[in-house]
């Protein structure tokens, strides 16, 4: 499987990459070698290996439901390009 | 031409833990923005998430309740995508491996038969924050006290053939979480939250047809309003020779309709990958089997004992299960009215269901307790009181005039049962009314309410009605 120009914008779009056009050509042949390698992996018969989750070898530690965190809103809020009335501004999203 | 209407639905329950699934943050509704958003539900570098006990509790739970399977590992997912809402840039969610598997639960319909609905399965996610469109002028205020709440989305089966088998169905998973303690279901607070897939076929397929999905369904009512309409609509579509879009549609419940959401049809495409921030999820048997045994009488079971052990019908049965806590009023009413329990389920059904519907409260805040109510059909069962004295007792209650024996002491409100009183004012109303006795005697058999309401009146509403009923036809029919 090989990727093509509207495959590399179409990635780039959805995380919000800016990929310059002289370089869509270079991403294009980099991922698909990416994907021969997949290719190739998948020609290994895996039906009897549980799909891998995470490579430690261990289960999640679990804490009680206990609330420890307190209000550190204004040193949040130093950080952030815009606040008002202890809201984040963000640039309008709808119409 | 004959459609089928085929329906599923996708509910997200708040669960009601004190902290979130992933920080220690507190979940209380109501605070001021962003004071309860730390560094984890805020997406700052270098944070990780931890996994709330409770949650995974929870979802079992909620498992168990629905005869699902309850995965022995599960994993969670990031979903990607960009919302100012969701700071990190994915939600964490679960995706090919959900703690819940396939569980179903069973529904009542119209005319009392039954029907199993199948439920996918259920994930733990998390929730994201809230964004304020409407009151900076060109910009979006954000409060991250939301993000990072815990969320049990439950996805059920395309079972349902209409708006009131999903409505039904909605109802009792509502109702099982509420049981349960997992969620405190409060629709106005966006605690449950119901999104709605919506598609028609002609009857007699078995390929589904095109589906939309609705969003903005707040309360039940719109949830059945909404479903209804898109239904109606995709009819009208398909009969004038269109077709259906895939697309989300929005309900308006001002103008009672659905609307495609344009503009915001980009194909979802979430790119969900295991996310390395978290291990694989394990339940093992002793922790289901020790929840298992932890577990509530559920609705269904309620429904059953209330049937076999009350003698209820099943419709009241079903009405007075629908809640832990209206049952659990039901239970207590009986218990100190020693009345039968089919005049207790109509009176909490009737008069009292009535009142609280009206003032807009909840059984738990209703003015008139189980041990009034139950204190006043004491007075009703040995006949002290009529069916309408009752209701006299009843509105005093609500109005905290305490106790029924009181009022009715106060109030005079004692019922008339001295059979030589009664046939004392049978006798006025009849010699006073000659030319309805002779109406009544000449065939006119409705004149009787006439003279029923006559002794009531001269009686002040106080004579038993039935020993009125009884002597007005023995004297009227005799002469």
């Amino acid at each position: 499987m090989s990727l093509n120009r509207e495959d590399v914008l179409k990635i780039a779009h959805l995380a919000r990459l800016g990929v310059a056009d002289a370089e869509v050509e270079r991403y294009a042949d980099e991922l698909s070698n990416i994907l021969a390698l997949v290719d190739r992996m998948n020609a290994v018969d895996t039906s009897a290996v549980v799909p891998m989750a995470h490579p430690l070898d261990g289960t999640q530690r679990l804490r009680p439901d206990v609330v420890k965190e307190i209000d550190q809103r204004e040193a949040f809020q130093k950080i952030a390009p815009a606040v008002s009335d202890g809201l984040y501004l963000v640039p309008k999203v709808i119409e | 031409m004959d459609w089928e209407p085929v329906v599923g639905l996708e509910l997200h329950a708040q669960l009601s833990t004190k902290s979130k699934i992933f920080s220690s943050a507190s979940t209380a509704y109501g605070a001021a923005p962003n004071t309860q958003a730390c560094a984890v539900d805020l997406g700052l570098p270098g944070v990780l998430p931890v996994l709330n006990a409770e949650v995974v509790r929870m979802a079992v739970k909620f498992g168990l309740a629905v005869k699902a399977k309850i995965s022995p590992r599960s994993v969670f997912a990031r979903k990607n995508y960009f919302y100012p809402d969701l700071p990190k840039g994915y939600q964490i969610s679960q995706y090919e491996l959900p703690i819940v598997d396939k569980g179903e639960v069973t529904i009542q319909i119209d005319g009392g038969s039954e029907k199993r609905i199948g439920v996918t399965r259920a994930h733990l996610e998390e929730d994201a924050g809230k964004s304020i469109h409407d009151v900076f002028p060109d910009a979006t205020g954000i409060d991250l006290n939301r993000a990072g709440t815990p969320l049990i989305e439950i996805v059920s089966d395309p079972d349902m053939r209409s708006a009131a088998e999903a409505i039904a169905y909605m109802r009792k998973i509502h109702s099982i979480v509420r049981y349960l303690d997992i969620c405190d279901g409060n629709m106005q607070q966006g605690s449950f939250r119901c999104d709605a897939n919506v598609s028609v076929r002609k009857k007699g397929d078995t390929r589904l047809g095109t589906r939309t999905e609705l969003k903005n369904l707040n309360s039940f009512r719109f949830v059945e309003r909404a479903i209804e309409y898109e239904i109606e609509r995709q009819i009208d579509v398909l009969e004038s020779g269109g077709e259906v879009a895939q697309e989300t549609r929005l309900y308006d419940p001002d103008g009672n309709e659905t609307r495609s959401m344009r503009g915001k049809e980009e194909a979802n495409d979430y790119r969900y990958f295991p996310d390395p921030d978290l291990l694989p999820v394990e339940v093992t048997d002793e922790l289901v089997e020790e929840i298992r045994a932890s577990l509530p009488e559920l609705p269904d079971a309620k429904r059953q004992r209330f049937c076999d052990h009350y003698g209820l019908n099943a419709y009241d049965a079903s009405n007075l299960s629908l809640s832990r806590e209206l049952a659990d009023y039901f239970e207590r009413t009986v218990e100190i009215s020693g009345a039968t329990p089919k005049l207790c389920a109509n009176w909490i059904s009737g008069e009292l269901a009535g009142a609280l519907n009206k003032a807009a409260l909840e059984i738990g805040q209703s003015p008139v307790t189980p041990e009034l109510l139950g204190g006043m059909l004491k007075r009703l069962a040995d006949e002290t009181l009529s069916g309408k004295l009752a209701k006299q007792v009843f509105d005093a209650m609500w109005s905290g005039e305490g106790e029924a024996d009181a009022i009715i002491e106060a109030k005079g409100l004692k019922q008339v049962t001295d059979a030589g009183e009664i046939e004392a004012l049978v006798d006025a109303a009849i010699a006073g009314n000659p030319e309805q006795v002779a109406q009544y005697r000449a065939g006119k058999q409705k004149v009787l309410g006439f003279f029923v309401g006559q002794v009531m009146k001269a009686s002040q509403g106080k004579a038993n009605p039935g020993q009125v009923n009884e002597l007005l036809k023995k004297k009227l029919g005799n002469e």
